[in-house]
């Protein structure tokens, strides 16, 4: 009898320890070709030259967000290779880029930060979503730790200190953009909302929406919640169709906006779908044969893969020719991240915190999300692309300028 | 007439996501009827069952096949799953102490869980259209074909379930065996077969609920169950855990609970009022809404 219960006991142990290593797997190695530095000559500008220079990374590679750890991971790393193969930073030092899996943990992620920050690293590109993010952004500012969060929307995090910058908009940019596009562009007068109570990002975007819209004289007939973990949205989204809503928000991840926005066609909602940079990714989440569902919304992004732009249509051609697949915003806007950490610490011109800190300040970048600099608070001012649903297609419908 | 009309499209919002709820608590109440065990596996088993009937989907869809035949490979797949983790897991602890079944159950859950992370990855899967989208309308009110076949077929379910159990000698045998397996051997009865044909038809019932879950919920993912494992234990006790109609009553309600709260109450504060129903209902009748209140025979 108790053989079984031990054997089953073990191989569940065994099941959980190749889960652990077959997720990090390929994604913390590191560029193992950077021992044969050679030493540039004559240059004394860095005390690293010639070493490895150690970036921590943070990103959930596992659990329910492992899509945007992932793509995120996948663009700084792209980015890394490409910075380490034209000679690196520093005058030859090569760029070794450590990245830990977090789970979309906070208590994880502040784990993983102590571990990377034992390992003597240098800068941090990270973390990924917003509630890891807050929890190491809290850290890093004590250790004055330079740290760009690629994808971090929710206001607080750059609170923290002034080694905290991002290069994502924030929510309530989000939550501003779309109000005046649906009221400027749509002319919609009445609008609904539902979103996820027990989400900061989807709450933040919905406050700021709601507020620009009373601010704007647009009416908001129905403001509707829901947890974290409910699939039904049939109640609600009854109420919304009935509400005469010309449009509605819904800010939240696209796993669930799948899921809202057929729920949505089923009940007869026919206002026009507003989202957030949550959005992208919905393609991926329905069915060829739900496309329908979605078509015509409109939502807000960092960047659009139908920019023409060489710069961005570069960047598609090689993250597609390594991993495979398009790039999502979060891989662009972390490519932008871990090159933008490469410039300031070259333009540091060594590892000290301060001043690497002091050089991404003053960055002013032309990136794959547009043209960039920091504002006081080291979040971004830049532009935002409009995406609107085509036939499960995301088309670039404008930009708003900051 | 508009008020009212919204009314019904609730009621009916709710009796949809009542029956999933019912079905999966059919699979809870049978096996703690039998076995006195939570089998805290039964919405993992659902989740298996929903990446079966995807993975049939797409192999009907290219044979020309109607897609919703594709329960039928996927139910004895669960059924052949669920007596698999009774042989395994339950029945070598069958006389030890109820603790430690419970544990068991919550280990193969987590096995089932993160073994499908590994086999189909974390990240959600779409599921194509399974009914088709279309309405029924009379006059100014429609209703889905989706919502009208999920109430069908949960309460087609139920009603041949009842029978089964009340009117066969396999029936009769599990009861017997619910009653007192000890004496259930006495007279001749196979104890053992008589508790893996119960969890197969559990397991079967939940291949069932997870298309119509699908069907609703477009979207397969490894932590799907455990949710809705959850909600469906939490009716099973609600009617009156063991019971069978029970089950349906304690599915039914929540649902409904849960739609009209969400409706005329608040759809934030809606998990906390059908909540705080069941505490309310377990306060008056603790063996839930069915439940007969029974002194322990000593």
């Amino acid at each position: 009898m108790k053989k079984f219960f031990a054997i089953c006991m073990a191989a569940m142990m065994a099941f959980g320890a190749v889960g652990c290593s077959s997720s990090t797997e390929g994604t913390t190695e590191t560029n193992e070709s950077t021992e044969t530095t050679e030493s540039t000559e004559g240059e004394e500008t860095s005390e690293a030259t010639g070493e490895e220079i150690l970036i921590g990374g943070l990103a959930p590679l596992t659990g329910s967000v492992a899509v945007y750890g992932t793509a995120a991971v996948n663009g700084a790393k792209l980015a890394f290779d490409e910075i380490n193969a034209n000679g690196g930073i520093l005058g030859g030092s090569q760029i070794k880029f450590e990245v830990l899996d977090e789970k979309g943990d906070a208590t994880e992620a502040v784990n993983a930060y102590n571990k990377l920050s034992s390992m003597d690293m240098v800068a941090l590109i990270g973390d990924v979503t917003s509630k890891p993010t807050a929890a190491v952004a809290e850290m890093a500012a004590s250790e004055n730790m330079p740290m760009i969060t690629p994808t971090g929307t929710s206001a607080d995090i750059t609170t923290y200190g002034p080694n905290v910058f991002r290069v994502c908009f924030l929510d309530p940019t989000q939550g501003k953009t779309m109000a005046d596009f649906a009221s400027e562009t749509l002319g919609a007068t009445k609008v609904a909302v539902i979103h996820n109570t027990s989400d900061d990002y989807s709450d933040g975007i919905a406050t700021a929406f709601k507020e620009e819209a009373a601010a704007l004289g647009m009416e908001v007939v129905a403001d509707e919640g829901y947890g974290n973990d409910d699939v039904d949205f049939r109640a609600q989204l009854t109420t919304i169709a009935q509400s005469g809503a010309e449009v509605l928000l819904i800010p939240d991840y696209y796993g669930k906006i799948a899921l809202i926005s057929s729920q949505a066609k089923e009940v007869g909602v026919t206002a026009t779908l507003l989202g957030g940079d949550g959005w992208d990714g919905v393609a991926t989440a329905l069915d060829e044969s739900s496309y329908d569902v979605v078509e015509g919304a409109y939502f807000c992004n960092h960047y659009s893969t139908m920019d023409e732009s060489e710069k961005v249509q570069n960047f598609i051609a090689s993250y597609k020719e390594t991993y495979n697949e398009e790039p999502s915003a979060f891989a662009a806007l972390a490519y932008d991240a871990a090159y933008i950490m490469a410039n300031a610490i070259d333009a540091a011109g060594s590892t000290d915190k301060q001043a690497i800190v002091d050089a991404i300040a003053a960055t002013d970048y032309e990136g794959i999300t547009g043209h960039m600099t920091f504002d006081e608070n080291g979040d971004p001012v830049k532009t935002i692309s409009i995406i609107q649903m085509k036939d499960g297609a995301y088309t670039l419908y404008g930009t708003v300028e900051p | 007439m508009d008020a009212l009309f919204q009314f019904l499209r609730q009621l009916i919002n709710g009796l949809q996501s009542g029956s999933i709820y019912a079905l999966v608590a059919l699979g809870y109440t049978m096996v703690y009827g039998i076995v006195k065990l939570i089998n805290f596996a039964h919405g993992d088993i659902i989740m298996i069952g929903a990446y079966c009937t995807l993975f049939f989907i797409t192999l009907f869809a290219g044979a020309g096949l109607p897609v919703w035949l594709s329960v039928i490979p996927a139910m004895i797949f669960c059924a052949l799953l669920g007596m698999l983790c009774e042989r395994v897991a339950y029945r070598p602890l069958r006389h030890s102490p109820r603790i430690s079944s419970l544990i068991t159950a919550i280990g193969i859950s987590l096995l089932l869980q993160n073994g499908a992370q590994l086999i189909f990855s974390p990240n959600p899967q779409s599921v194509p259209k399974i009914f088709s989208a279309d309405a029924l309308t009379f006059g100014s009110f429609s209703i889905s074909i989706g919502a009208i076949i999920t109430i069908v077929v949960s309460l087609a379910i139920m009603a041949a379930l009842q029978a089964f159990v009340k009117g066969t000698r396999l029936g009769k045998a599990m009861r017997a065996v619910s009653e007192d397996d000890g004496a259930a051997k006495l007279v001749g009865i196979n104890v053992n077969s008589t508790i893996q044909l119960t969890f197969a038809i559990g397991s079967a019932l939940a291949a069932v609920g997870s298309m119509l879950y699908i069907s609703a919920y477009p979207q397969v993912q490894p932590t799907m169950g455990s949710l809705l494992g959850l909600k469906a234990f939490v009716a099973a006790v609600l009617g009156g855990i063991g019971i069978i109609p029970g089950a349906m009553i304690g599915g039914l309600i929540m649902g409904i609970f849960e739609s009209l709260t969400k409706a005329y109450i608040s759809s934030q504060l809606s998990d906390a009022v059908v909540f705080g129903i069941l505490i309310i209902v377990l306060l008056v009748k603790p063996s839930g809404i069915l439940g007969k209140n029974t002194k322990e025979k000593v």
